[in-house]
């Protein structure tokens, strides 16, 4: 249906929006606002650069020594780091600096996936659950409560015997379907409120469909507790990858991650601690630095919580 | 406010009930009570395998459904859960365990609770400074790491405390050392061993209680009652005190029935590290040797512990609040 504006004479169709929600001008300004105080955060700089790094290091790590982390070197085995084997060795000569590159790769693509999974899913079932409300709200928010009973990682550990001899990518799809829930009843709530904004009034009065209004209307306005939401994610779920791997219910050998690595190191952390020690390293270091991207990005989003201290 | 609480805790019962339901029919579905009889040599007739499966009540020719409410109904006519594959009762096993557990999850938990609310509020009186800096990323960093990692860091530095003093003034193995005699010896000795997995849990704690704990005191202290306060001639500390953390915890009760799955997970890795004779070693070694009663068990043991935390946050919410009564 396009009828003519006679001042301008260019023709207008009135069916279609306006601009898409998702890029109105509201919510750029608001983008922007929020990359200014973030770029004004040194937390934020030093998480990215070192997440950044640990990326890159994680990527090319194995070009720049000559040792792969299936290599067995007989004669240096158990030894402490050299030259030759920068983080050490383990008892079959196994180099540590390759394994925990191999590892740390394992890890980050687990946690960069899961994270933010898990967050899509906090988003369509919260925004839904919340939308609708009526029946289908009380069913979902119950299911979530009963989700919340037991801890996660007990569910995962009683499921894992269908995922341990499948591939690495099935335990990352088991790690997402169980990491949403706390965040889809955030999500839920704030639906709710948003639901009897003006804009989304309208939308349902024009007669919008209720999936292009969660899509369109909804999400854009939750989008920052979302991306807050999948950072940290990333960083819950390494946790998850990690514990589950080093109690024998994640990652099987031969594949490694850094849960593996440590659960190796472990037996022998007092007496050669090398083989512990540069594994737990790299994960610690990794999850303070997603985490700091995390918090910086909190406030930045929300000046008002209080946790500016730079 | 009893009828509040009664609400609540019904609410929760009935979460617990389901929640140990679906545990059995998971553990009932995933689990294979059989397959640890494949490895023997010679391997046992099949008749022999059936019978023994039947013993425990998980013979795979009856029904998931028929086998769940066999299970249940023992646990409301009798209080029993079962047998575990060694013929042990889960019930007897369960209750010494719990003890163990408890005796960690408690101490951690409350130590954590008392010192993170305490960094949390003296964070936020202090914001900006030098110590509330360092309390922010020494917090930051304990959360980013594991608690595993963080027990076999403190087994690392025990190790060398210990080399140090030339004896062994810190245990990490087990909960007490078996034959000692006097009452002076077995404290100081179960005190010993408590000690690396009690800072371990208190710090997993401590670092998130105290961040939220710190925005939720921020969010108070500019609030106008805390000025109406002062200028009505209370001092600082009484006003901060009065009115200012009891309002601070409110949200703070929520957040400790949330994070409680999460002590219980830590606790049940460090008593794994620590080879403590737990529920949370129960619950892990019953999956890998598929013991359905025993898992089914520990789901159970698992709902009653948030059942109780969801309750006590509940009633610690409408204790404070008293919007909440109505």
């Amino acid at each position: 249906m396009a009828i003519t504006d006679p001042r301008t004479s260019v023709d207008v169709d009135l069916t279609a929006e306006l601009v898409p929600a998702a890029k109105a001008p509201r919510n750029a300004s608001r983008a922007r606002l929020i990359w200014l105080r973030l770029k004004g955060t040194p937390r934020f700089w030093l998480g990215a650069t070192v997440v950044a790094a640990m990326i890159l290091w994680a990527v090319f790590g194995l070009l720049i020594t000559r040792w792969s982390p299936t290599d067995q070197d007989l004669i240096n085995s158990s030894t402490g780091p050299t030259g030759l084997h920068w983080f050490g060795t383990d008892e079959i000569g196994q180099d540590i600096y390759a394994e925990t590159v191999s590892g740390l790769r394992r890890s980050l693509v687990i946690g960069l996936i899961a994270g933010p999974a898990g967050t899509l899913i906090a988003a369509f079932v919260g925004a839904f659950a919340g939308y609708i409300g009526g029946k289908a709200d009380a069913v979902i928010s119950w299911m979530i409560n009963l989700l919340l009973v037991l801890p996660a990682f007990f569910i995962l550990v009683l499921l894992s015997p269908i995922f341990k001899s499948l591939s690495f990518l099935v335990l990352t799809a088991f790690i997402a379907l169980f990491s949403w829930m706390i965040m889809a009843q955030v999500i839920r709530a704030q639906t709710k409120s948003l639901r009897d904004r003006e804009f989304v009034k309208a939308a349902r009065f024009m007669g919008v469909g209720t999936g292009k209004i969660i899509r369109r209307h909804i999400l854009p306005n939750v989008a920052s507790l979302l991306i807050i939401d999948a950072t940290l994610g990333v960083v819950a779920a390494i946790d998850s990858e990690t514990a589950l791997s080093y109690f024998g219910f994640g990652v099987q050998r031969p594949q490694v991650s850094l849960g593996v690595l440590l659960a190796d190191g472990t037996p022998s952390a007092t007496t050669r601690p090398w083989m512990f020690l540069f594994p737990a390293l790299v994960l610690v270091v990794l999850l303070f630095a997603v985490s700091l991207v995390g918090d910086a990005l909190r406030d930045a989003v929300d000046p008002t919580s209080g946790n500016t201290n730079d | 406010m009893i009828l509040y609480a009664v609400r609540r805790f019904v609410n929760y019962l009935i979460l617990t009930v389901i929640a140990t339901v679906v545990g059995y029919v998971l553990a009932s579905l995933v689990l294979n009570p059989a397959a640890r009889f494949y490895g023997r040599n010679p391997r046992p007739s099949n008749a022999a395998i059936e019978a023994s499966l039947q013993r425990l009540g998980v013979d795979p020719h009856r029904p998931v459904l028929a086998r769940t409410w066999d299970w249940m109904s023992g646990i409301f006519a009798h209080g029993t859960f079962g047998l575990e594959n060694n013929l042990d009762s889960v019930g007897h096993d369960m209750l010494v365990r719990s003890g163990v557990s408890l005796q960690l999850l408690l101490i951690g938990s409350l130590l954590g609770a008392l010192l993170g609310v305490t960094f949390g509020v003296w964070g936020a009186v202090r914001q900006y400074q030098l110590s509330d800096q360092v309390v922010t990323y020494v917090s930051y960093l304990l959360l980013a790491t594991p608690v595993f990692v963080l027990g076999v860091l403190l087994m690392i530095l025990a190790t060398n405390f210990n080399d140090s003093m030339g004896k062994q003034v810190i245990q990490f193995t087990g909960q007490y050392t078996p034959g000692l005699n006097g009452t002076w010896n077995i404290v100081l000795d179960r005190f010993s061993h408590l000690v690396l997995p009690t800072i371990a849990l208190t710090s997993l704690g401590a670092a998130s209680y105290s961040r939220y704990q710190r925005n939720a005191m921020l969010d108070v202290l500019s609030a106008d009652y805390i000025r109406t306060a002062r200028s009505k001639g209370r001092t600082r500390s009484s006003a901060m005190i009065r009115h200012g953390v009891r309002v601070a915890l409110i949200p703070m009760s929520t957040y400790f029935a949330y994070s409680f799955g999460t002590l219980i997970a830590g606790s049940t890795f460090l008593e794994l590290i620590f080879s403590w004779h737990g529920m949370g070693e129960l619950a892990l070694t019953s999956i890998t040797q598929n013991d359905v009663n025993a898992t089914a068990g520990s789901v159970f043991y698992l709902s009653i512990l948030v059942l109780i935390s969801s309750t006590l946050a509940e009633v610690l919410y409408a204790a404070l609040d008293p919007r909440v009564r109505i």
